[in-house]
């Protein structure tokens, strides 16, 4: 039995930092001072403080570690697990208060707000122990469907919780259910879409890694639901820790007769397979992941039939994104009513969001819908770095668009952001400031689309390369105000005109940024002038005779030798040579660069 | 997995475990001495005892267990502290692993404070 539990977070982020060795110095460290039997090591999922990794916390007294290092160990061990002596210097800031003295997590800006229902076990639990999954309550929720309660009433739980798809969408989970439970056929099939693609989003990942038993559970009970015994899930390879955990669970699952036939002695048969996918970000929507499944070209396919009717093989099928499952085992559990008491208006429960960009608290939040955007960058965040001004955030990846300053008391969730043409989509949250070009980002999305568009229907092949042509032109300085009209038109004509998802949203970057930064285009068009300095076309680097001391740091540093002028006399800058580096306003140290 | 039973079982075997991991203000406190003079005086075994204890009877989201640094009464180590909320902290001196069962029967589970082992007892002239 031991006294203390170190968890140390064994996810993607913090797998990256380098916490496997950090984990590897802390046992070893263990055996050496005898400690081993004493104190037991945990690798958790993600606690969803990336941006502090590698992270590490000690129970019972709860001491958050932050960058930790295989060097740092030996003082943790001989100081803190030995002696009990916190190593202040190595606690995360927030957790500790004025006096040095190490606070509680809880009370530390980043967790304080938040709410973990999908993430509740992350951080927490060994994801590849089945045993403390159901030391948290595990399978009850199964067990509890399987004996106490009808198909039809499983349904009518997630119905009345209000629970939406967290993949995009936002459709009532309880509502895909009830369309497809009443299909007869041979054979139906439960899928879990784990095919995370926008660019920053990794909550899907997280709850894999940290929490996989959660959405196998959830699997069965939907299966149950539906009158399933087979489900799929449909992973990316880009996450192999989340696909390994997956395999485990699934073999756990398996061994203790929670998969497979007759679960509980009721009769009842489910089992889970694993696909995975091969990086398509359109496979991601849900018939052409289907008919990726099936081991056909992912391509989507017209609806209706909708995949209630005719799905995976044919069959009828409900297919869910990973933190949709997740929230499932707790609503069955803890009711409908507790579950629909979080969020407002149509949006129930919890949100995760992957906060990015220019943000100090980069990581993983779990929020009750409804939290105002300010709560979020601000408290939560922890703001903008370096003193910039907030000026956007981009919400839903590729499909979204983006929220201006001017919005940010607006509460998030799905119906506040469609009144503003923006989506929670999967919850990637992408913060900008003052140095970001929007018309750069809608660019940067449309490049995506562009490469994932998988070809089918013309409007979304050719037309967002036509658009990406026009933004590239705007963005080079040779745009004109007949092009704004042309991009736009096109947008409407993408939207309309393409069979799923990604096109239908692929132009919503740039409409959200015509709508909101309209300026900044006609700047681009009018001035020749990108007002955030990021587009290289357009600003030229200058120095300053006035601040300029001569000290040829400068023209030392520049790689084309754009850059003459006498010792201790101002220079200039040839801006014909110049390639926009940037490598001379850096080496500047009194201020006398500046791009224009 | 044929029964729930089955479930509930391997339920309670792993939830004191994983109730350790929980940051919950109104725990019941237990802090053992552990400077170079409590470990000198043999407060080891009095933290594994208890926190044994604790993780057996199954009273980890009730009582959290650590270890702190030198309280500054070297001559009374190994000493156990108990926070209790919304009570005064009892200070147990010169512990050993029984006398500490005995505090976990009477103090922890029971609830009655063992005079006889508290700092108010020693002669602190």
């Amino acid at each position: 039995m031991f006294r203390s539990h170190v968890l140390i977070c064994g996810g993607t982020g913090c797998t990256s930092s380098g916490s496997a060795k950090v984990r590897e110095a802390l046992i070893s460290e263990l055996k050496a001072q005898g400690l081993e039997n004493e104190i037991s090591v945990v690798e958790t999922g993600c606690h969803g403080l990336c941006e502090q990794g590698p992270v590490m916390i000690v129970y019972p007294d709860a001491t958050f570690y932050a960058r930790v290092t295989p060097e740092d160990i030996p003082e943790i061990v001989s100081e803190h697990l030995l002696k009990g002596r916190p190593v202040t210097r190595l606690v995360y800031k927030e957790a500790l208060d004025e006096s040095g003295a190490v606070r509680s997590l809880n009370d530390t800006d980043f967790y304080k707000k938040q709410v973990r229902v999908a993430l509740r076990n992350c951080g927490v639990i060994n994801p590849e122990s089945i045993d403390e999954y159901i030391g948290t309550g595990g399978y009850e929720a199964l067990g509890k469907v399987l004996t106490e309660m009808t198909p039809d009433e499983v349904i009518q739980v997630v119905l009345d919780s209000g629970l939406r798809g967290r993949g995009g969408a936002g459709f009532p989970t309880g509502l895909k259910w009830k369309l497809c439970a009443p299909n007869k056929a041979d054979i139906k099939y439960v899928c879990c879409n784990a095919d995370e693609g926008d660019p920053g989003a990794f909550m899907d990942r997280s709850v894999l890694e940290g929490d996989p038993h959660a959405v196998l559970e959830a699997m069965a009970i939907a299966g149950y639901a539906i009158g399933s015994s087979q489900g799929y899930i449909y992973v990316r390879a880009e996450y192999p820790i989340a696909v390994q955990r997956l395999k485990i669970a699934i073999e756990q699952a398996r061994e203790y007769g929670l998969l497979g036939k007759d679960i509980f002695g009721t009769g009842f048969d489910f089992d889970i397979d694993l696909r995975l996918g091969a990086g398509a970000f359109v496979c991601g929507e849900e018939t052409a992941l289907m008919t990726s499944i099936e081991g056909k070209r992912g391509e989507p396919r017209p609806r209706p039939p909708f995949p209630a009717v005719k799905g995976l093989f044919g069959k009828p099928s409900i297919l869910n994104n990973v933190e949709t499952y997740a929230n499932i085992p707790q609503i069955i559990l803890k009711g409908a009513e507790w579950f629909s008491s979080m969020g407002v208006g149509k949006s129930k429960g919890t949100k995760v969001f992957a906060l990015g960009g220019k943000i100090n608290n980069t990581g993983l939040v779990e929020i009750p819908m409804g939290t105002p955007l300010r709560t979020i960058i601000e408290e939560i965040g922890g703001g903008v770095p370096n003193g910039k001004k907030f000026k956007a955030v981009q919400t839903g990846g590729p499909s979204g668009g983006c929220i201006p300053a001017s919005y940010i008391d607006i509460p998030v969730d799905y119906d506040h952001l469609a009144e503003i043409g923006c989506i929670i989509g999967s919850g990637g949250m992408i913060v900008m400031d003052e140095d970001n070009c929007m018309v750069d980002i809608a660019k940067f999305f449309l490049e995506f689309t562009v490469d994932e568009s998988c070809g089918k229907c013309t409007a979304c092949r050719l037309g967002t390369r036509r658009m990406l042509e026009i933004l590239n032109k705007i963005t080079e300085g040779n745009g004109t105000m007949e092009d704004l009209d042309k991009l736009e038109e096109l947008a409407y004509y993408v939207k309309n005109n393409s069979l799923c998802g990604l096109g239908q949203t692929a132009p919503n970057p740039v409409i959200s940024t015509l709508k909101f930064f309209r300026d900044e285009y006609i700047a681009h068009i009018k001035d020749k002038k990108c007002p955030a300095g990021v587009c290289k076309a357009l600003l030229n680097y200058v120095i300053d005779p006035e601040l300029c001391k001569g000290c040829t740091a400068c023209a030392r540093k520049c790689p084309v030798g754009a850059i003459s002028g006498e010792l201790k006399k101002p220079h200039t800058i040839d801006t014909a040579k110049c390639i926009k580096c940037g490598a001379c306003m850096e080496t500047c140290k009194f201020g006398a660069i500046s791009k224009r | 997995m044929k029964s729930l039973a089955e479930l509930k079982a391997i339920r309670e075997k792993m939830q004191n475990q994983v109730n350790m991991r929980s940051d919950d203000p109104d725990h019941i406190r237990v802090v053992v001495g552990m400077a170079t003079c409590g470990i000198a005086a043999g407060a080891r075994p009095v933290l594994n005892e208890l926190s044994e204890l604790v993780q057996k009877k199954g009273l980890t989201d009730k009582i959290s267990v650590t270890q702190t640094g030198c309280i500054g009464l070297c001559q009374y180590e190994p000493i156990v502290e108990v926070f209790e909320p919304g009570k005064e902290k009892v200070t147990y001196i010169k512990m050993n692993a029984e006398k500490a069962d005995e505090v976990f029967e009477r103090h922890l589970a029971g609830g009655h404070v063992v005079d006889k082992y508290t700092m108010g007892s020693a002669d602190m002239k």
